[in-house]
């Protein structure tokens, strides 16, 4: 009996995600009665650190970094069995959204993904709560098959140290040969992921255009936050797609958002609609984006902005 | 090109969702059901190009009752060939994408398309069980493809960037926004769909995987506090003090 995490390090390390996911892995164990095992593949720079969040032991099986879902999947399937695991979690990334399915399959097992519960033992299996209908429901289910499978929700299952950090022991298991052939992976280096940013700083159309940005950045410079855009700011490439949260881009879970010049179409709110809190500025007191927030601005933003950026520089100056 | 597009329903985006009075079933009364937005302005489409540029034939898959036919009507009159609807209830993913599985083992798929996830439970998940199933090559979140011979070199969405990669047919591909542009049925298309040919398939035994125990409403938000445009330091405070955010 063992709760099996997929820590994952595709570009080489050990970021966030996958600390949050051994933090859940472990809480996990301690309502099962078992222990947490993570798993690496790959170069897995910051392993060890693991144990901090939880992981009793961290293994690492040497293959490519280079994804290929179902070569990951097979490595992942032989490790499940060979440490007798009985819930497997992922992030609920590209990597573990792809994954958790080939897995859940693979056992036909159950599965619930960007779960929002750590799971509790009832009808003789675990119950796990997760988002439904775009952030306006939440939906409870019972995991009653041997093995189990769970993403989880990002940005929700912070990851606290409980432990010490652990050597890493290296596991061999069969990685056959995939037939996807990485060409290419361009990430923004340096900047944390959106999907993993605490902070986020979105602007809409009321920018005017991408010119206008510089008071954007600026507000997310101070605040160490990433910047995010709404869906009609990426169609006409003012900013990069990879920005564009919503329901056809990324959907994010931060503490706290802010919406500058965004009027809250209700595809966007689909992506944001749980953050934790909500701010935003916007010039006209009828934008549907005040019902969704917890705090607004009426005002021109290019007023708003800059004066919103000096009074949170002379915090951080003070704090 | 043997090209096969699986298509769910979803409620309208704008549905008002709500539940059974004991919170144990989604309420359908009033709602208004649409194609999975992924799957018909993304993966359909894209499939519907893919045959336009090698040839070869766009077969439409739906798992679901026969109350669900509008939204393969409505997949055919956007462009795909002929339809499978397989029998059956959509008990959970795991069940889907078994039927689907066990549908297309046989039928020498070249790809098998699929939206990147369904829009009322966003848990992009059958794309990766059916390739699981049919021990395939899964390339999940695509934003641009294209084919040369058996070989698809395929764009996708990772967290803060992209990867670009290649590989060899067969394979399963999730679609996601930018793979694609939707296209809007025409009248003729509406009238040809009317005779295209929708194969009833019997459903086979699956596991169902994880079982609902319930729904929840998300806790009511708190009225709008708004601050004067000329007071942002009341904001900072309001994010530090009463929020705890910053």
């Amino acid at each position: 009996m063992a709760v099996l995490v997929f820590a994952e390090s595709l570009t080489g390390s050990i970021k966030k995600i996958a600390q949050e996911a051994v933090a859940y892995g472990y809480q996990a164990a301690q309502a099962m009665g078992t222990e947490c095992i993570a798993l690496t593949i790959g170069q897995a720079d910051g392993a060890g650190d693991l144990g901090l969040y939880g992981a009793a032991k961290v293994y690492n099986v040497d293959a490519s970094n280079d994804f290929d879902a179902q070569v990951y999947a097979s490595i992942l399937g032989q490790a499940a069995n060979k440490f007798g695991a009985d819930l497997i979690v992922f992030a609920h990334s590209s990597s573990g959204k792809s994954l958790a399915g080939r897995l859940a399959a693979r056992f036909d097992a159950a599965l619930v993904t960007a779960a929002t519960s750590i799971p509790t033992v009832a009808d003789g299996g675990l119950h796990i709560s997760k988002g439904v209908f775009s952030g306006k429901a939440f939906a409870t289910y019972a995991l009653k098959t041997d093995k189990k499978v769970v993403t989880i929700a990002g940005n929700t299952f912070r990851p606290t140290e409980v432990g010490a950090a652990v050597a890493i022991e290296s596991v061999s298991l069969d990685a056959a040969t995939g037939r996807i052939k990485v060409k290419e992976v361009n990430t923004v280096t340096g900047a944390v992921p959106l999907p993993e940013a605490e902070l986020v700083v979105s602007a809409g159309r009321g920018m005017k255009g991408p010119e206008n940005w510089g008071i954007i950045e600026e507000l997310a410079g101070t605040l160490g936050a990433a910047t995010a855009c709404s869906r009609p700011v990426a169609d006409v490439h003012w900013r990069p797609h990879h920005e564009h949260v919503g329901q056809t881009g990324v959907a994010i879970r931060p503490t706290l958002y802010f919406a500058i010049g965004i009027s809250g179409a209700i595809q966007h709110l689909a992506g944001v609609n749980q953050s934790k809190v909500i701010v935003v500025i916007n010039k006209d007191p009828e934008a549907p984006f005040f019902k969704a927030a917890d705090y607004g601005v009426v005002g021109d933003l290019f007023d708003v902005v800059p004066k919103l950026n000096a009074a949170l520089a002379k915090f951080k100056a003070n704090n | 090109m043997k090209l096969l597009v699986c298509v769910s329903q979803t409620p309208d985006t704008t549905a008002k969702i709500k539940f059974t009075a004991d919170n144990s079933q989604f309420d359908k009364n009033g709602v208004q059901f649409i194609m999975n937005p992924y799957d018909e302005w993304y993966a359909l489409v894209r499939a519907l190009e893919l045959k336009e540029q090698v040839g070869g034939t766009v077969t439409l898959l739906h798992v679901g009752p026969k109350e669900n036919e509008a939204v393969i009507r409505k997949g055919l009159a956007i462009g795909a060939d002929n339809a499978i609807r397989i029998d059956a209830e959509a008990k959970s993913s795991l069940f889907v994408a078994k039927q689907i599985a066990e549908y297309a083992k046989t039928e020498g798929f070249d790809l098998l398309f699929f939206g990147k996830e369904t829009i009322d439970y966003n848990g992009s998940e059958v794309p990766a069980m059916v390739s699981e199933y049919l021990d395939l090559p899964f390339v999940s979140y695509g934003i641009e493809m294209s084919v040369e011979g058996t070989t698809a070199t395929v764009q996708r969405d990772i967290e803060g960037g992209k990867e670009v990669l290649t590989v060899d047919t067969p394979f399963v591909l999730s679609c996601a926004k930018g793979m694609a542009e939707q296209r809007i049925p025409n009248m003729r298309g509406i009238m040809m769909a009317k005779r295209k040919p929708i194969k009833v398939v019997p459903a086979v035994e699956a596991a169902v995987g994880a079982e609902l125990v319930g729904y929840a409403y998300p806790p009511e938000k708190g009225d709008v506090k708004l601050i004067d445009a000329d007071n942002m330091d009341e904001l900072v405070q309001l994010l530090h003090n009463e929020a705890k955010v910053i």
